[in-house]
């Protein structure tokens, strides 16, 4: 065994870290803005805002970039998305709203929408303002479980229209997965906490860290309680892969890892193995996979059990993760975790096609891939459990999901679900979206 | 290869892309790079007389559009700052030098007879092919009573130009300012005062822009400002309509034109001639992206016209003229619609918007669902397209939108039109 094997910290130096862990896609300058900003054709009815799952006014914002309107611009945005800044940063516009773009008919080239939105934001940040105010007192309070960006975007809204706003967070920060899971190059410069704090200069939000929800209130309680609820608690568990051997030291949850790094105070103490196996074929394999380059594990493979185009990550992403100098290896799954001195040693794989039923099936063709560290991204689940702890009704459950109409009402009368809780795309965008549209359903309620 | 040789006036050179007077051709330095760049000749930087004039600092205006610098440009400038005598000696030295190039000195004195007689016995001497009378700058000259001061007033224009004849053996240009309400006025009576040859346009009374912080007008000078003279791109338009009045008047008789204002290209340079110029001068674009461009001014132009088989400007210059009209002789059965490519459409729906809010709602919008633009389809209706090229003005797309032909081809103008009270009943 080599002393450069197995999982351990200080692979890299701290510049090299530095340098690995920077913004993803530096900010624009005012010139790059303004050349970018011209680009636009300020589309009629604009497909671009159809593809915006919070129908951001895209040529609306960019013309206000072009005349040097930035407040307005970026009030536009956030009007719509109140974490327009992180969804600039975060969002997979190619199949997004630059996907939808014009410009890719006859140039191939976008607008680039997500630039353009964090140039306006980040504009407005600087200049440290709330732009938003609220509307009277209603005298009606409202309870938000989780403090992600589903639970942030629908306080920020119902402050906004008058509420009081009570928000229970199971962990010590607010921003959920924007704090915790969003890839660290993507959300540099402690963004997160600077967009909480942000929604939260509006006034109207209180936040209760280390409230959870099952274990320190109940549902039935703040059904009582409060005159509405507000369940954004996004996804808890990670599927596990069924195998032998998955509590093997060495072998982890990604988005335990992702965590762990989006926590850490010196890169260069987080552990990380020297040969690293993903499994999965989402956002967050990729950003597992990427991020263990990062810190400098020599190889890393990410496994897949399709190819390439049944991948939840984009095209866009999967080549980002190529450039990083990540293999990724479509159609072959783990069967067996290979064991040596009680740790990792190599992971077992079987190459998988699709048979004549179209299932899934294994070709019977075997490989070994040397692995000290393994890292499993095949989805998170609701987690059940708290929603109905000790509760005399408790909220329909379909498909794992959280069951709601279209205003994202559940099947409790006075209690709105929004974010990766319930179906739906599983992005930031989308669960602003949920909470925005659930803010504006409980204000009618409130007000009925 | 054409031949692309010019004449106006009297005054040869070896293509037709002068540059103006302007800074470009205030100093022996300067005409001399251009030359060496290709430039067939210049309009020496006004001269004037002793002592010289005083420039302020902060001089230039501009229009910038979207991404587009310098589409239109002003200036706060006078004449030349020099000493008469240096420009002359320089002026003599670059004809000497650059002998197949055309080199015309422009001029500005006050408007007394021997003023323009003194000075003119001085630009002789220096072997100069021609003069240009500067009747047109709109600031700091007018105001002393020469450049528009005069040449707004046609009786002046005729007198000096009548004085600059008597007085010189060289070819005399008038140039014309543009500040009047109709360029006829000028242009006759340089043509009455024997002119060989009219100039135009100068540039056009202008603010280019107000300096919202200050206050004040831009460029601003010690936080005040004043009006400029507009140039540049946007001005073409305003300069073809006046070369084109020219060209067509009678009793113009065919003066030829130096034709200037907003040229940048050999396409701009072309249209000049095509509505009646003889040869054509540039400065802004010069001062934006410096004298290579002359380069392609004289490739595209040859080439343009080897691909028509015109072998001299003379076998198209003024082709356009005879196809302007007045409004009442264009022909009302005339019809066009618009016609969209729809393998050219990317779906931005620009011409949807224009004709729907502003004009005649004749393009149709379809969508399915969300997604990229292919849900999405812009149809025109032919029945309320009334044929007013808005929506392929709009259009992002080159040739993307196109106007078809859908008449019978008959004819009928306005002077026949039933619902003209003096209608020709003649013609009926
Ligand atoms: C590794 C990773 C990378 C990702 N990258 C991207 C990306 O690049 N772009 C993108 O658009 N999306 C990305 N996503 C998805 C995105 O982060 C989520 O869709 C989004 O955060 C969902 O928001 P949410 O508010 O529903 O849930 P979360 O962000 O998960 O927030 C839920 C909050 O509720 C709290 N909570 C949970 N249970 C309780 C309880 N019982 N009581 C109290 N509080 C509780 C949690 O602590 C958490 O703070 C990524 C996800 C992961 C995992
Ligand atoms: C800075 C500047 C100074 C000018 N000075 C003179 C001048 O001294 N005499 C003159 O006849 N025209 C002068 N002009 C006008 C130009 O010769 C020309 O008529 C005008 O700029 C229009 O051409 P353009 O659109 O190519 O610039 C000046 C123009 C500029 C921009
Ligand atoms: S589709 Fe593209 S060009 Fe059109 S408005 Fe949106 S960003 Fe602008
Ligand atoms: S030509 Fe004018 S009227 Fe016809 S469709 Fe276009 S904009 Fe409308
Ligand atoms: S303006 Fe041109 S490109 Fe845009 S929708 Fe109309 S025809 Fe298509």
């Amino acid at each position: 065994m080599s002393d450069r094997d197995g999982v351990r910290p200080g692979r890299l130096e701290s510049e090299t870290l530095a340098a690995n862990f920077a913004d993803k896609h530096p900010p624009l300058d005012r010139q790059a803005a303004l050349v970018e900003s011209n680009r636009c054709y300020f589309c009629f009815d604009a497909p671009c805002v159809q593809a915006c799952p919070t129908g951001i006014d895209i040529p609306g914002f960019i013309r206000k970039i072009q005349t040097g309107n930035l407040k307005g611009s970026a009030v536009d945005i956030l009007s719509a998305n109140i974490m327009g800044g992180m969804c600039a940063r975060v969002c997979p516009v190619e199949e997004l709203c630059e996907e939808a773009c014009v410009r890719n008919y006859g140039e191939a080239k976008p607008v680039a929408i997500g630039a353009l939105q964090r140039y306006a934001t980040d504009h407005l940040f600087a200049e440290g303002v709330q732009p938003f105010s609220r509307a009277a007192a209603s005298g009606r309070t409202v309870a938000v479980v989780g403090a992600g960006p589903a639970g942030l975007s629908c306080a920020h809204r119902l402050a906004r229209l008058g509420h009081e706003v009570v928000v229970f967070e199971a962990k010590d920060k607010a921003g959920g997965l924007n704090e915790y899971g969003i890839a660290a190059y993507k959300a540099t410069d402690g963004f997160a906490q600077q967009e909480v704090a942000f929604i939260l200069s509006l006034g109207g939000i209180r936040i209760e860290t280390g409230r959870a929800l099952g274990r320190d209130v109940t549902l039935d309680g703040l059904r009582r309680d409060y005159d509405a609820v507000f369940l954004g608690v996004g996804l808890a568990t990670t599927a596990g892969l069924g195998l032998e051997g998955e509590d093997l030291p060495g072998v982890e949850d990604a988005v335990a890892f992702i965590e762990r790094l989006r926590q850490a105070g010196d890169r260069r103490d987080l552990p990380v193995g020297r040969r690293v196996v993903v499994v999965g074929g989402g956002n967050t394999a990729i950003d597992a996979a990427v991020q263990s380059r990062l810190l400098g594990a020599e190889t890393v493979t990410l496994l897949y059990r399709r190819g390439p185009e049944q991948m939840s990550a984009t095209r866009v992403e999967q080549d980002w993760a190529r450039t990083h100098g990540v293999t990724i290896r479509h159609w072959a799954v783990p069967t067996r975790l290979v064991a040596r001195d009680g740790r990792l040693a190599a992971v077992a794989c079987e190459a998988t096609r699709l048979d004549g039923a179209g299932q899934l099936a294994g070709t019977g063709e075997r490989f070994e891939l040397e692995a000290d560290q393994l890292l499993k991204a095949i989805g998170q689940k609701l987690l059940a459990d708290p929603l109905a702890d000790g509760s005399a009704e408790s909220a329909e459950i379909e498909r794992g999901k959280l069951k709601v109409d279209a205003e994202r009402a559940t099947s409790l009368k006075g209690v709105w679900a929004g974010g990766d809780c319930i179906a739906g795309q599983d992005l930031t965008v989308s669960a602003v979206e949920d909470g925005k549209v659930a803010a504006l359903a409980i204000d009618r309620y409130l007000r009925g | 290869m054409a031949d692309i040789r010019c004449e106006i006036g009297g005054i040869r050179s070896p293509n037709p892309f002068w540059l103006a007077s302007a800074p470009p051709t205030d100093k022996q330095y300067n005409v001399e790079r251009a030359f060496a760049a290709g430039w067939g000749g210049v309009v020496w930087k006004t001269l004037g007389e002793d002592p010289p004039v005083v420039n302020v600092s902060s001089r230039y205006g501009a229009l910038h559009l979207g991404g587009d610098r310098m589409i239109g440009f002003n200036n706060i400038e006078l004449i030349t700052d020099r000493p008469l005598e240096v420009n002359l000696r320089e002026i003599k030295q670059v004809k000497r030098n650059w002998p197949d190039r055309a080199l015309v000195v422009s001029l500005m004195v006050p408007c007394e007879e021997e003023s323009w007689r003194s000075i003119l016995k001085q630009v002789e001497e220096t072997g100069a092919d021609g003069v240009e009378l500067n009747f047109g700058c709109p600031h700091g000259m007018s105001e002393r009573g020469m450049g528009s001061a005069v040449g707004q007033v046609p009786d002046y224009v005729e007198m000096v130009a009548r004085w600059c004849k008597a007085h010189s053996r060289l070819p005399v240009l008038v140039k014309l300012t543009p500040n009047v309400t109709n360029i006829l006025g000028p242009a006759r009576a340089a043509v009455a005062g024997s002119a060989d040859g009219v100039s135009l346009i100068n540039t056009i009374n202008s603010i280019t822009a107000v300096d919202l912080d200050a206050m004040a007008p831009e460029p601003t000078v010690d936080g005040k400002g004043t009006h400029g003279g507009y140039c540049g791109p946007a001005v073409k338009p305003i300069a073809l309509h006046m070369v084109a009045e020219i060209a067509r008047d009678a009793d113009c008789r065919g003066v030829p034109i130096s034709g200037i204002g907003g040229i940048s290209t050999w396409r701009d340079a072309a249209e000049f001639l095509a509505l009646g110029a003889s040869g054509v001068q540039v400065c802004t674009a010069a001062m934006h992206y410096g004298f290579k461009i002359v380069g392609d001014m004289i490739d595209g132009l040859s080439n343009w016209m080897d691909a028509k088989g015109y072998a001299r400007l003379e076998d198209f210059r003024g082709k356009a003229v005879a196809n302007l009209t007045d409004w009442q002789h264009l022909n009302l059965n005339y019809a066009i619609k618009a016609r969209i490519d729809q393998a050219l459409c990317i779906r931005c729906g620009l011409c949807h918007i224009a004709c729907e809010d502003t004009s005649h709602q004749a393009i149709t919008y379809e969508h399915a669902g969300v997604g990229p633009g292919g849900a999405r389809r812009f149809e025109v209706v032919d029945a309320d397209c009334v044929g007013c090229n808005l929506c392929l003005h709009a259009c992002p797309v080159p040739d993307c939108i196109t106007m078809e032909r859908v008449d019978d081809g008959t004819h009928r103008d306005w002077t026949t039109h039933p619902n003209n009270p003096l209608r020709k009943q003649a013609a009926e």
